[in-house]
């Protein structure tokens, strides 16, 4: 199982480096280095809070991009192509399928994260003129970003499972915006009454809550994240995770291939 | 025990959005294959070969019934170690190299590295891609492709090999190829079942054959036994044109050159025939026995209901 798995999943990581995906984040790192010494002329002494703004957000907005991108044909492409009828016809069970393919992307993705990261940190150096002891909460940050990235893999890879790659697309980025005003859902849902209370609390409960892994803001003005939240985000995204991939593999698991 | 054994199977698909509508693909199919056995699944395009192999490869559910393969369930992942598969006209990850590739079929397979590394070199040569190096698939040919795909199937030295139509869409060097390939697997005792719709191809490498047609199975038997089932025809040349018109209702087909006619006459109306050449003065040539062909055997079968309706 072990080595079907890790087969899996070092195929889709190949396949995500050779379709040149990860050269994104070269031209990324390029450009944010590069225009590190703007951010010292045209924002005088707040230059280092715009900086960590733009480059988190920048990354975690790659990220869910590659993770949409990439994660919507993960399952659509190998049936159309018809590559999976040479996976199947193997003693591979179809969860060791989409398990190893939300592996193999979850890879990519956080290769992908490291290679940003290691250029934020090159533009905070240049831009702040060194590191500092508060500039390591960032990385608490980028962790949560990456928890994201677990969740969104998670959930393109569900609709991947049963739907084609443009309505993958859409419900994916849908259900992106929606948990990225999750805290908004939570307190629209407070403040309801009746049956609009019960269907809002429900969908708040439902969509994953991207609010409450954004602590960009948090860590640019220097302040720690307890942790206590940290262990909370890391049991909820990989819980919702594990849900989601389980309910792509219930879809999977039944569906006929035509 | 058979190598294969499929019982029953059948699967029903469902159309449309709204109204569901239901399309028959395959009916209650039973068929066995035996150990060593090359074993050819004929019928037109859209018979239903394909679904059926889709079937006995898991890559969809039949509606009903159920196969075993070497005497466990076709579903049991003990059973897909020993047994290859190749769909119709393949596609491969066209990003990797075929080493690469092979690689990782055999690693799906459950083959351990060493074993891995042991097998590809060979593998490769065997289907004549010894020398293709790190190219990338996108850059093969169809026929090279096509080697590729046996190539993957027969990785993990599998007993039992499923072939969809493994000369489709090959010029006549790709298909010769591809067919001294089978007929060397053939020559190690594999269990080879393969659909395809070129008779030749059945002919010449398959022990026996069953013809499919709508979903329905036709008929099945060996090769020489079918096309003995359609011979009984005699090829009949006699001098004497004008002898034509009164033996023309037992002739099946018949030519005019000059003088002498040719006709093709049933075995069971021969001596009538010869009786009535003798009475009106004709000169007999020569009588000649055909031989049925597979082809014969096909026609037949999947123009049966045709004729009916007619």
């Amino acid at each position: 199982m072990t080595s079907r798995l890790s087969a899996i999943t070092l195929n889709t990581f190949r396949e995500a480096m050779r379709d040149r995906v990860l050269y994104n984040l070269i031209l990324f790192v390029l450009l944010l280095v590069a225009s590190a010494p703007l951010f010292g002329q045209i924002s005088i002494g707040i230059e280092r809070l715009i900086l960590v703004n733009v480059g988190l957000s920048s990354i975690s907005l790659f990220g869910v991009i590659i993770a949409i991108l990439v994660g919507i044909g993960l399952v659509a492409k190998e049936i159309e192509k018809k590559t999976l009828y040479t996976i199947l016809s193997r003693p591979v069970r179809r969860w060791e399928f989409i398990v190893g393919k939300y592996c193999g992307l979850l890879m990519t993705l956080v290769v992908n994260a490291i290679f940003m990261t290691v250029g934020f940190y090159i533009a905070l150096l240049i831009t702040t003129h060194g590191l500092h002891q508060a500039d390591a909460n960032l990385l608490v940050a980028i962790y949560f970003i990456v928890l994201q990235f677990m969740m969104m893999v998670a959930l393109t890879l569900l609709f991947s499972s049963f739907s084609t790659p443009i309505f993958s697309a859409i419900f994916a980025f849908a259900l992106f915006v929606i948990g990225t005003f999750g805290e908004d859902l939570k307190n629209f849902a407070a403040m309801s009454k009746g049956a609009v209370k019960w269907l809002t609390t429900g969908v708040a409960w439902v969509v994953p809550n991207f609010a409450s892994l954004n602590v960009i803001s948090q860590t640019a003005h220097d302040q720690a994240v307890s942790g206590g939240l940290i262990l909370f985000n890391t049991l909820y995204a990989v819980l919702y995770s594990a849900a989601i991939t389980a309910g792509a593999v219930l879809i999977f698991e039944r569906r006929n291939l035509k | 025990m058979p190598a294969i054994e499929i019982k029953g199977l059948a699967k029903t698909y469902s159309t449309g959005f709204w109204k569901k509508q239901t399309h028959l693909a395959l009916q209650g199919l039973n068929l066995n294959v035996e150990s060593g056995e090359t074993f050819g699944f004929l019928g037109p395009n859209g018979a239903g070969k394909t679904t059926t192999l889709k079937l006995l490869m898991g890559i969809s559910f039949p509606t009903a019934g159920t196969a075993t393969i070497l005497g466990k369930h076709f579903l049991d992942p003990e059973v897909r170690k020993k047994i290859g598969f190749l769909p119709e006209q393949p596609y491969f990850y066209d990003y990797l190299s075929a080493p690469e590739l092979l690689d990782y079929y055999a690693a799906l397979s459950g083959l351990s590295r060493p074993d891995r590394a042991k097998r590809i070199g060979p593998v490769l040569e065997r289907v004549g891609l010894g020398d293709v190096g790190k190219k990338q698939l996108r850059k093969f040919s169809k026929g090279m492709l096509q080697r590729v795909g046996i190539a993957q199937a027969i990785i993990h030295d599998p007993e039992i090999l499923f072939l969809d139509e493994p000369m489709s869409g090959l010029d006549p060097l790709g298909r010769h190829e591809v067919r001294e390939l089978i007929q060397s697997l053939k020559d190690e005792g594999k269990t080879i079942f393969f659909s395809t719709h070129i008779l030749s191809d059945a002919e010449a490498l398959c022990d026996r054959v069953a013809v499919i047609h709508k979903g329905e199975l036709r008929g099945v038997g060996v090769v020489n036994d079918l096309r003995s089932n359609v011979a009984g025809k005699s090829e009949v040349i006699w001098e004497g044109a004008e002898a034509l018109p009164a033996v023309r209702s037992l002739l099946v087909e018949s030519h005019v050159t000059g003088k002498s006619v040719r006709g093709i006459v049933q075995s069971a109306n021969l001596d009538s025939l010869l009786e009535k050449l003798r009475q009106r003065g004709g000169r007999l040539i020569s009588v000649t026995p055909l031989q049925g062909t597979l082809e014969d055997y096909f026609l037949a079968k999947t123009t049966e209901e045709q004729a009916v309706k007619l």
